[in-house]
C-alpha cells in the first residue's frame, strides 16, 4: 500500500477534528485548550507539507516552518498569560473563566 | 379721554407688575450663582435663602417687597385720574348727549368675521365707567392700608389694576368678542386675586372653583356668541341690534328640534351672565371667593365683576326685549337667587360670607328687573349696590383687621365702642342695603320690587313675591350681622381689648363710599326710573313699544309701594328681638328646627350635590382615563409595552453571552464552517 496524499490529508483532518473537539469538550483546563490549538496548527502543517511534496513546491514547507515559529511564540505567550491569570485568580479551570459573561 | 380711562389702569398694572417682577427677582435670585466667596460662606448663603423661603408662610414677619410704595402710588394715582375722567364722561355722555365710538385698531378679520377694538361710549357704558373706576380707585386707596403687612403689594396692585382694565374693556366693548375678552380678563384677574394668598390651600381651591364654575357659564356664553353670529353674521352690537327685529319668530333646526332662534341665543348668553353674576345653580363659587383679600371681595365680588352679567343683559336689551321666554327665565332665575341666597345668609357666621350671600341675593334683584324689562331700574340697583356693598365689604375688612383676622361673628360683639367710625359706616351701608327710606338702596330696591309688581311676563308675580320676601330676609341678616358684630357682649375679650380703629387711609375711602351709599339714590332717581330715562339712556337701552313697565310703576297702589319698607321694618324688629332683647331665641330656634337650620347652614347642600353629581363622576372618569386609558392601554401597548418586549428579547440574547471561552470558539467555528460551505457551493464560480 503506497501512502498517498489522501492518507496525509486524512491524518490532518483527524488531528484537526481532535483539536476542535478538544477545545469544545474540554471542561477542565485551559492548558488543554492551548494544546488543542497546537494540534490544529499541526494538522495545517501536515496539509502544507503534503501538498508541498506532491506539487514539488518548496514554498509550502517554508510556510510550515513559519507556522511552527508562530505556534511556538503563541504557546509561549499563552502560557505566560495563563501563569499570570493563575496568579491573579487562583484557578485556570475553564468553568471559572467567564469574566466576559453579559 | 376715553382711551385714557381705559388705558391708565393697564399702564398702572404693567408698571406695578414690572416692579413686582424685579422685586421678586432680587428677593429670590433663583438659579443665579451665590456670591463668589469660599465654600463656607456659600453654605451660609444657602441657609439664609432656605430660611427666607420658610418665612414665606409666615408673612407677618416678611418685609414688604421693594418698590411697594411706588407701585401703590402709581396705580392709585392712575385710577383716581381715570375715575375723575369717568365722572366727567358720565355727565358729558349721559346729560350732554355726546356719545362716542372710538375705533382703536382691527382685532380679527377672517372671512365674514370683522371685529375691531373699539370703545363704545354711551350712557350705559358711562354708568358702568363711573361705578368701576370709583369703586376701584377707592379700593386701591383702601388697600394701601389694608395690605400694609403683606409682602407682595406690587403684585396685588398690579392685579387690581389689571382687573380694572379688563372690566373697563368689558363695559366699553363694541362687539361681542371684545366683551368676551373683557369677560375672560376679569375672570382671570378674579382667579389671580382669590388665590392671592397662595400659601393658603383654601384660597387656591376657591380660586380654581371660581375659575371652573365660570367656565361653565362661559361655555354657554360663547355658544350664545356663536349663535348670534350664525343668525346675524355679525358680532358688533349695532349690526346685531339692527337685525334683531327681523329675527323674531325665526327658528333654527338643531338635532331634530325647531328652536326659536332669539330665545336660544338669549338663554345661552344669559348662561354666561349666570356664571359671572353667581346666579342660582352657578353661584357656588362666590362665597368661596371670600378667601381672597377683603378689598378684592369689595371690588370684584361685590361691586363690579359680578355685575358684568347684569350689564351684559342690559347691553343686549334689544335682544332680550324680543325674547319674552328668555326674559321670563331671567326673572325666574333672578327671583330664585334673591330668595335662595337670602335664606342662606340668615344663618352664616363668617362676616364676609354673609355679605357674599347678600351680594348674590342683590344680583338676583337686578336680574328680576332685567327680566321684567325695567333695564334702567336694574342698572340703578347696580349703581347704588356698588356703593353700599363695597362699603359693607370694606367696612367688614376694617372689622377683620381690628379683630386680627377673625372673621367669625360669633367671636365678635360690642365692637362699636372700639371702632366707632367703622360702626358708623357699616350702619350706613346696612341701612342702604335694607332699603331704609331715602338711602340709595331704598330707591333702587323699591323700584325693582315695583317693576316686578307691574311686570307683564309670566314670572313677574313670582319675582314680586320672592323679592318682597327676600327684602325681609335681607333686613334680618343684615341687622343680625350688625348686632352680633357691634352690639352685645364681647365674646373674645383678648381680641376685643386689642381691637383698634383702622388707619386713615382706609377710613377715607369708607367715608366716600358711605356718602355714596346715601347720596347715590335720590339725585339719580329720575334718570334711572323716572321720566328722564329715555332722554338719558337714549339708544343704549332698548324698551320695546309695548314695554310700559316704567310708566306703570308710577301708578301702583300705595300699599304695594310700601311693602318693601314694611318688610324691612319687620326684618329689623325680628333681628332686634332675636339678637338684642332675647339672644337665647336663635339658639333655641336652631335646636327646634334642626333640619332646616342644618339645611341653611350647609347652603342647601349645593356643594355636596355638585360634589356628588359632577365632581365625583368627573374624578371617576378622569381616573378611568388616567389609569385605564392612558396607563393601561396607551402606555401598555405603547412605550411601556415596546420597552418590555425589547427587554424580554435582550434578556434572552444576554443569556447567549455565557462568558465561556469554548462557546465563543464554537461560534467562530460554526461561522468558519458556514463560510467554507458557502464558498464551496456558491463560491467564486
Amino acid at each position: 500500500m503506497t501512502i498517498g496524499l489522501g492518507h496525509y490529508l486524512s491524518v490532518a483532518a483527524i488531528l484537526f477534528t481532535l483539536g476542535v473537539l478538544g477545545i469544545f469538550l474540554n471542561r477542565k483546563n485551559v492548558i488543554v485548550i492551548l494544546m488543542s490549538i497546537e494540534l490544529i496548527l499541526l494538522s495545517v502543517n501536515i496539509n502544507l507539507v503534503a501538498f508541498s511534496s506532491l506539487l514539488g513546491d518548496i514554498v509550502g514547507q517554508v510556510y510550515a516552518l513559519i507556522v511552527l515559529t508562530v505556534a511556538a511564540a503563541e504557546a509561549a505567550i499563552g502560557l505566560a498569560i495563563l501563569v499570570a491569570y493563575f496568579r491573579n485568580r487562583g484557578s485556570i479551570a475553564v468553568e471559572d473563566i467567564n469574566l466576559m459573561k453579559g | 379721554m376715553y382711551e385714557a380711562i381705559v388705558v391708565l389702569p393697564l399702564l398702572g398694572a404693567i408698571i406695578a407688575g414690572v416692579i413686582a417682577l424685579v422685586g421678586a427677582r432680587n428677593r429670590f435670585p433663583g438659579q443665579n450663582p451665590p456670591p463668589p466667596h469660599d465654600d463656607h460662606a456659600g453654605d451660609h448663603a444657602h441657609g439664609a435663602a432656605a430660611a427666607h423661603v420658610e418665612a414665606h408662610d409666615d408673612h407677618d414677619h416678611e418685609p414688604s417687597a421693594a418698590g411697594s410704595l411706588t407701585a401703590e402710588l402709581i396705580t392709585s394715582t392712575f385710577l383716581v385720574i381715570s375715575c375723575v375722567l369717568s365722572w366727567y364722561a358720565f355727565f358729558d355722555v349721559g346729560f350732554g348727549g355726546h356719545e362716542a365710538r372710538i375705533t382703536l385698531f382691527s382685532f380679527v378679520t377672517f372671512a365674514d368675521l370683522h371685529s375691531e377694538w373699539a370703545l363704545r361710549i354711551d350712557s350705559l357704558t358711562a354708568v358702568m365707567l363711573v361705578v368701576v373706576t370709583t369703586v376701584s380707585s377707592l379700593v386701591h386707596v383702601y388697600s394701601i392700608g389694608y395690605m400694609e403687612e403683606d409682602p407682595y403689594k406690587p403684585r396685588f396692585f398690579s392685579y387690581l389694576s389689571f382687573f380694572t382694565f379688563a372690566m373697563l374693556m368689558l363695559v366699553t366693548s363694541d362687539n361681542l368678542i371684545q366683551l368676551f375678552f373683557g369677560w375672560e380678563g376679569v375672570g382671570l384677574a378674579s382667579y389671580l386675586l382669590i388665590g392671592f394668598w397662595f400659601h393658603k390651600p383654601e384660597a387656591n381651591a376657591a380660586a380654581i372653583k371660581a375659575f371652573l364654575v365660570n367656565r361653565v357659564g362661559d361655555f354657554g356664553f360663547s355658544l350664545g356668541i356663536f349663535t348670534v353670529f350664525y343668525l346675524t353674521g355679525a358680532i358688533d352690537f349695532d349690526t346685531i341690534f339692527a337685525q334683531a327685529p327681523a329675527l323674531v319668530g325665526k327658528s333654527f333646526h338643531f338635532l331634530s328640534w325647531n328652536l326659536d332662534a332669539l330665545t336660544v341665543a338669549c338663554l345661552l348668553l344669559f348662561m354666561g351672565a349666570m356664571g359671572k353674576s353667581a346666579q342660582f345653580l352657578l353661584h357656588t363659587w362666590l362665597p368661596d371667593a371670600m378667601e381672597g383679600p377683603t378689598p378684592v371681595s369689595a371690588l370684584i365680588h361685590a361691586a363690579t365683576m359680578v355685575t358684568a352679567g347684569v350689564f351684559m343683559v342690559a347691553r343686549l336689551s334689544p335682544l332680550f326685549e324680543l325674547a319674552p321666554v328668555a326674559a321670563a327665565f331671567v326673572t325666574f332665575i333672578g327671583a330664585t337667587t334673591a330668595m335662595f341666597a337670602a335664606t342662606i345668609g340668615l344663618v352664616q357666621n363668617d362676616i364676609k360670607r354673609i355679605i357674599a350671600y347678600s351680594t348674590c341675593s342683590q344680583l338676583g334683584y337686578m336680574f328680576v328687573a332685567m327680566g321684567v324689562g325695567a333695564y334702567s331700574v336694574g342698572m340703578f340697583h347696580l349703581f347704588t349696590h356698588a356703593f353700599f356693598k363695597a362699603l359693607l365689604f370694606l367696612g367688614s375688612g376694617s372689622v377683620i383687621l381690628a379683630m386680627h383676622h377673625e372673621q367669625d361673628i360669633r367671636h365678635m360683639g360690642g365692637l362699636w365702642r372700639k371702632i366707632p367710625f367703622t360702626y358708623g359706616v357699616m350702619l350706613i351701608g346696612t341701612l342702604a342695603l335694607t332699603g331704609f327710606p331715602f338711602t340709595a338702596g331704598y330707591f333702587s330696591k323699591d323700584a325693582i320690587i315695583e317693576a316686578a309688581a307691574v311686570g307683564t311676563n309670566p314670572m313677574a308675580i313670582y319675582g314680586f313675591i320672592m323679592t318682597v320676601g327676600a327684602a325681609a330676609l335681607t333686613s334680618f341678616y343684615s341687622w343680625r350681622l350688625i348686632f352680633k358684630t357691634f352690639h352685645g357682649e364681647p365674646h373674645d375679650h383678648h381680641h376685643y381689648e386689642a381691637a383698634h380703629e383702622s388707619p386713615k387711609v382706609m377710613l377715607i375711602p369708607l367715608a366716600f363710599l358711605a356718602f355714596g351709599s346715601i347720596a347715590a339714590g335720590w339725585p339719580f332717581l329720575s334718570i334711572f326710573k323716572g321720566e328722564d330715562v329715555g332722554e338719558f339712556f337714549r339708544e343704549s337701552l332698548k324698551f320695546g313699544a309695548d314695554n310700559k313697565v316704567l310708566e306703570n310703576m308710577e301708578h301702583l297702589p300705595l300699599l304695594v309701594s310700601l311693602t318693601p319698607t314694611i318688610m324691612m321694618v319687620g326684618g329689623f324688629l325680628v333681628a332686634y328681638q332675636f339678637y338684642i332683647r332675647r339672644p337665647d331665641i336663635p339658639a333655641a330656634l336652631a335646636r327646634d328646627q334642626r333640619v332646616l337650620y342644618e339645611f341653611l347652614l350647609n347652603k342647601w347642600y349645593f356643594d355636596e350635590i355638585y360634589d356628588f353629581l359632577f365632581v365625583r363622576p368627573a374624578m371617576w372618569l378622569g381616573r378611568l382615563f388616567w389609569k385605564g386609558g392612558d396607563g393601561y392601554v396607551i402606555d401598555g401597548f405603547g412605550p411601556d409595552g415596546v420597552s418590555a418586549r425589547v427587554l424580554d428579547v435582550t434578556r434572552n440574547v444576554v443569556r447567549l453571552q455565557t462568558g465561556y471561552l469554548y462557546h465563543y470558539a464554537f461560534a467562530m467555528l460554526i461561522g468558519v464552517a458556514a463560510f467554507a460551505t458557502w464558498f464551496m457551493f456558491a463560491g467564486p464560480h
